[in-house]
């Protein structure tokens, strides 16, 4: 049975604070996308929309703002919500569909609009929230990222020069991307002298939120076979798999981890991906090109270990010798990752593919890994929620 | 006249012969335990019991990590004026095989940590208002 479905088209609304409406982002993007695949938009049987959280109704039924937005066609539509994995669970429903003979090519979209300031929790006395529990208590999320970075440093002898050079590379990676919110150039020196957040992270350690939208036009082979598309980038894998009790690890928004007394603790970060590459039937010696989440940079290198670039403990030699930059071994964050990027949450996993997509047609400009043929994403948000998607060529 | 006194999160804490502990629940069946307390179901996948008993926690661990918080966090968090910097220290139970976060007790500063060391827990203010104070469980390292 056929398992991969084509990557026609990719688009973007670039990331920024625009303070306009996330529709129009997600216009935008889906246009693009369109425009790219060669596909009309009257032709597309499936609208698959990740859901945003902060924008009222239209958010919750993002397909179908989407599909009315680009204009009613009689398209079957979805939205999925998933978190930081909203993207990657929109993608996985598109793939359902085709996969299933039900829809020959989808749109799949996701935009985001983020509020000024802080995100805070809703308001009242709400102890049954952990959420609104661990805000009570002044743990914020720079907070966790802080604790697993001050983790690295006392078991494997990480430096604050580790992390800020991972800062520095997707800065570097990031700087022509026109669809990056930060250009610029960072020295070790720049991150040294940003203000302590959490410590040992300081502020250019960590990720801005964003507004932006991304969108993809999937179909099966057979479809793009037809459009003259046979060489078009593949998604071999999609893992959007929960946790398995117990947690390893102390995940936001949680005040504790579950209790290993009756079961082993397991890292649900390395599940992701272990899931991806046995449905892909690939390994991390296949991979060419990666777009993780660098929520903060110490978590980029968290990222290797987990996705299974380097043993446990030593991804900071990854950094020091330059594997992770474009030219090195195993380029990571071509893009300039959540640091050049910032998160618009249900935008973020679909713009790692796009990414990949753009790097696995050799068409990523002054930012292209050369000779890309394999690519993974990987993601993690809160309650459980996460993806990995292997691209190939 | 001493202050009133009211807890955080009441029923999360309480002292116990003298010494101050997190109350947790244990499931009957698989003896696994919870913090916050779960008295509804078992969250082991391999578990159906809906039984279980209140358990003061452990009041000793090891730290498994430790932060601080430089800025000011949003609301619920009640915020001194200026904001006065807290360590936020994770802990690892022995027993209960789990971690635990809480804040540090006053006065303690990152370079007084280290991953491995053994802290205990006690009872502090995490803010105080209008004459009454409100408390919470802070981690302390042992001498």
């Amino acid at each position: 049975m056929e398992k991969d479905i084509a990557v026609l088209g990719v688009g973007m609304h670039p990331w920024g604070k625009w303070g306009k409406n996330f529709v129009e982002y997600g216009v935008k993007a889906s246009r693009d996308a369109l425009r790219d695949a060669g596909v009309n938009w009257r032709d597309i049987g499936f609208v698959s929309g990740a859901a945003t959280m902060r924008c009222g109704y239209p958010g919750y039924v993002a397909g179908a703002t989407f599909a009315q937005a680009l204009g009613w066609q009689g398209a079957e539509v979805n939205t999925s919500y998933a978190a930081c994995a909203s993207g990657s669970q929109a993608l996985a429903a598109a793939r359902a569909k085709i996969l299933a003979g039900q829809c020959e090519v989808a749109l799949v979209v996701g935009a985001d609009t983020t509020p000024k300031g802080f995100l805070k929790p809703a308001p009242g006395e709400r102890p049954d929230d952990p959420d609104w529990v661990r805000f009570r208590l002044g743990i914020t999320n720079p907070a966790y990222f802080a604790l697993y970075a001050r983790r690295r440093m006392d078991l494997y002898g990480d430096t604050p020069e580790d992390f800020a050079a991972v800062k520095v590379k997707n800065a570097e990676h990031g700087l022509e991307n026109p669809n990056a919110r930060y250009r610029k150039r960072f020295s070790l020196e720049d991150v040294a002298s940003s203000a302590l957040v959490a410590d040992p992270l300081r502020l250019m350690d960590i990720c801005a939120t964003s507004d932006g939208a991304a969108a993809l036009v999937v179909s099966s082979l057979d479809y793009a076979r037809r459009l003259g598309q046979a060489d078009a980038v593949r998604v071999a894998a999609i893992s959007t798999v929960t946790p398995t009790f117990a947690s390893a690890v102390v995940e936001m928004p949680d005040i504790a981890t579950d209790s290993a007394a009756a079961v082993e603790a397991a890292r649900f970060r390395a599940a992701l991906p272990a899931k991806a590459y046995e449905e892909a039937g690939l390994g991390p010696e296949d991979i060419s090109v990666a777009e993780v989440y660098d929520l903060s940079t110490a978590l980029e290198m968290d990222w290797y270990e987990d996705l299974q670039f380097c043993p446990r403990g030593e991804a900071a030699n990854l950094v020091r010798s330059g594997a992770t930059c474009i030219g090195g071994r195993l380029p990571v964050n071509p893009s300039g990752g959540l640091a050049c990027f910032g998160e618009a949450v249900p935008a973020q996993a679909l713009a790692q593919v796009c990414e990949l997509t753009w790097q696995l047609r050799g068409a990523a400009g002054p930012r292209q890994v050369a000779g890309a043929r394999v690519g993974i994403t990987a993601n993690q948000g809160l309650f459980g929620h996460g993806s990995a998607v292997i691209l190939k060529r | 006249m001493s202050k009133s006194q009211v807890p955080v999160l009441p029923g999360w804490f309480a002292i116990e012969n003298g010494e101050p502990h997190l109350l947790g629940t244990r499931c009957r069946a698989c003896g696994t335990y919870y913090f916050p307390r779960q008295t509804l179901f078992c969250r082991n996948p391999d578990c159906e019991s809906e039984a279980f008993d209140e358990v003061p926690l452990s009041r000793r661990g090891t730290l498994w990590s430790y932060t601080n918080a430089m800025y000011q966090p949003p609301e619920p968090f009640v915020a001194e004026d200026p904001h006065v910097p807290y360590t936020i220290l994770a802990v690892e139970l022995e027993r209960e095989k789990m971690i635990v976060l809480g804040q540090g007790v006053a006065g303690l500063e990152c370079a007084d940590l280290r991953v491995g060391m053994p802290v205990q827990l006690v009872l502090d203010t995490l803010f105080e208002r209008d004459g009454q104070e409100t408390i919470t469980w802070k981690w302390a390292p042992l001498a």
